[in-house]
């Protein structure tokens, strides 16, 4: 395997030494592009109380091109799907090489605090968040406190 | 189109507008040329259009005193419309201008957005936002917009973006958010492999071509030229590789049908809505269990072969068979109402269906012959050579060359008549089109056949007259019909079916 660039090795040092609040990314002792991450649900979300896990993956033209995110844990959120897929613009069309693995987890947090189901990818989550958004927040705290407490 | 400069046709009629039977000679290098007399236009290279764009922004920038890549960028936002540019320019708010065509106010140039991240470690070093190397200034860079980072990212960003994504003109900065885009000059400073430079050029080139409205791209395949006009008009332009095309639309020289008909013919023949068309009109549902079937046979007493099914029912009424006891050919059930509704909705799927076919058999067929008539330029080269052996001059051949000239200018425009026929609807007006299109159509296949047979057969010096006598007649019931046609269009006469 081709060595690691310069960016990827500062840039896992950095978070393992100022690691960011609620968020924790660790390198898999195997592929140090393969990021074991324990996003906590943010305060004052349906999601709070909730540890959720995701993947991280840094591909082979990173930071050019930009990492790959998914959901491990279920979670019930109209920006992100069944398979853990998440709709985020700086994922996508809004990458910059100047982002980085905490900028992008910051934002994946964000995004628990501010559902958008006007961009939705979950399609029938998104329909109740438009219609009943009370249903569709207890549906969410239902689904944290089945999948992503005790465990 | 293939070109002449030897013009013998002393009968032709007038009708300019409608002609494009004055040729240029191919590969010529006159750079401003014309098919119809009052349409002018240029064929450019791929370096004429380089310059072309240079010029665009010369010409701008006579009048804005603004940097010329910020110029550049203006008019690919405007879609290189030059007044539009200025009007925005002198009439609105600039602040505004600059900030929706995404670059920095070349007027303000002293408010540089970001400060450059310096290192925190070593003094008078920056620490580059993608790489994360700490450098000295001078290996640091970027846009107006004050986002540095190194020349190496710069050059990878670029090459990603240029390569992988194919975006040229509008490349942003690679900071996050930032929407100020690169401009030519400093993408040609950062990049570094030649085979993106290229790339890149490239896709400026394109983008320039693509979004200016007086510019086209000649559609033959691995053509390199485009066509400049000075005003976007459904004409003929002859590209220097040889093939002519309408320059509003991009296809094949079309007339006498117009762009929107010939759009709209296109369509229906690439759609599957012919196969259901077809199949509206030569099958039926079975009455109970909506298979789809063909009758293949005489008998109308039909039996489901759906085994789940095996209905017995008339195809005629579409009604269970048992009543239909033996005197089945009287179906006692004719006049149904409903029964009637459904064979009369076949009826006109039917016969839409048979007069589609007829007006496309008879275009397919002309534009299968057109493409035939390529041996025929072959066989007639041999011929003309063979009579230049027995002491004729190359001059006194040509009209050889010119005939099949004229047999596929003839056969293109027969192509086209029908694409129009079958929109029109009947007046007295298409009864004459019909007829002139009838003999353009005798008199072309008559052409057709004199130069692929019977011109072996005659000595060389009657061969002249004849082919000659032939080709006229030919290019003057061709006239006579485009003639009719654009003026039926300026007195309105045609009427169109949906």
């Amino acid at each position: 395997m081709a060595a690691l660039p310069r960016r990827i090795i500062k840039e896992t040092q950095r978070l393992l030494q100022e690691p960011v609040p609620g968020i924790s990314a660790v390198p898999d002792d195997s592929n140090a592009r393969y990021f074991h991450v324990i996003v906590t649900g943010p305060e004052d979300s349906p999601f709070e109380g909730g540890l959720f896990k995701l993947e991280l993956f840094l591909p082979e033209d990173y930071p050019m091109s930009a990492p790959k995110v998914r959901f491990i844990t279920k979670i019930y959120h109209p920006n992100i799907d069944r398979l853990g897929r998440i709709c985020l613009d700086i994922l996508k069309d809004k990458w910059s090489p100047a982002l980085q693995i905490r900028t992008v987890l910051l934002s994946i947090q964000a995004l628990l605090s501010a559902p958008n189901p006007d961009d939705p990818l979950a399609n029938d989550v998104a329909e109740l968040w438009k219609v009943n958004e009370a249903e569709a927040i207890r549906n969410a705290k239902e689904w944290t406190r089945r999948y992503a407490m005790d465990n | 189109m293939n070109s002449d400069d030897y013009d013998d046709s002393g009968n032709e009629t007038s009708g300019d507008d409608v002609d494009f039977g004055i040729e240029v000679e191919a590969g010529s290098t006159r750079e401003v040329q014309s098919i119809d007399d009052d349409y002018p236009y240029e064929v450019l290279s791929t370096d004429d259009i380089v310059q072309h764009m240079i010029d665009c922004i010369k010409d701008v920038n006579t009048v804005v005193q603004i940097p010329a890549t910020t110029t550049r960028i203006l008019l690919n936002y405007f879609n290189w419309d030059k007044e539009k540019l200025m009007e925005r320019f002198y009439d609105g708010n600039q602040d505004e201008l600059f900030q929706e065509a995404h670059v920095i106010n070349p007027y303000k140039r002293y408010t540089i957005v970001a400060k450059p991240k310096m290192s925190r470690k070593v003094l008078g070093t920056e620490e580059c936002e993608i790489c994360f190397m700490v450098l000295p200034p001078s290996q640091m860079t970027g846009l107006e917009c004050g986002h540095r980072f190194c020349y190496q990212c710069w050059n990878e960003y670029l090459t990603t973006k240029i390569m992988e994504e194919g975006v040229g003109q509008t490349i942003a900065c690679a900071a996050h958010n930032c929407p100020i885009l690169v401009d030519d000059q400093t993408a040609m400073r950062l990049l570094k492999d030649p085979r993106v430079r290229l790339k890149y050029q490239h896709l400026i080139t394109n983008s320039f071509v693509e979004c200016n409205r007086l510019l086209r791209w000649c559609p033959s395949p691995d053509c390199s030229y485009a066509i400049k006009v000075s005003y976007v008009d459904a004409r003929p332009v002859a590209c220097r590789c040889g093939h002519t095309f309408c320059f509003a639309c991009g296809e094949n020289w079309h007339d006498p049908v117009r762009c929107s008909l010939l759009k709209k013919w296109i369509k229906k023949c690439d759609d599957d809505s012919e196969t259901s068309n077809w199949i509206a009109a030569n099958t039926k549902e079975c009455p109970r269990c909506n298979a789809t079937i063909e009758k293949d046979g005489g008998c109308n007493h039909m039996v489901c072969k759906n085994q789940n099914c095996k209905a017995d029912f008339c195809w005629v009424c579409l009604g269970p068979w048992e009543p239909h006891g033996s005197s089945w050919y009287n179906c006692n059930r004719y006049d149904e109402d409903e029964a009637k509704a459904a064979r009369d909705a076949q009826e006109r799927s039917r016969s839409a269906l048979q007069r589609y076919l007829f007006y496309c058999n008879r275009y397919m067929n002309h534009m299968q012959s057109l493409k035939f008539e390529h041996k025929l330029y072959a066989a007639v080269k041999d011929k003309m050579e063979e009579m230049q052996q027995h002491n004729m001059s190359w001059i006194e051949v040509q009209f050889l060359k010119k005939a099949v000239d004229i047999l596929c200018q003839c056969r293109q425009t027969l192509m086209y008549t029908y694409v129009f026929a079958y929109y029109l609807r009947k007046n007295n007006q298409s009864v004459i089109f019909e007829e002139n299109q009838k003999d353009l159509e005798r008199a072309t296949e008559l052409l057709s056949e004199y130069l692929e047979r019977d011109i072996t057969q005659e000595n060389l010096v009657d061969i002249k007259q004849k082919v000659q006598d032939k080709y006229r007649y030919c290019d003057s019931r061709r006239k006579c019909l485009l003639v009719h046609v654009h003026e039926g269009y300026e007195k309105d006469w045609w009427e169109y079916t949906d």
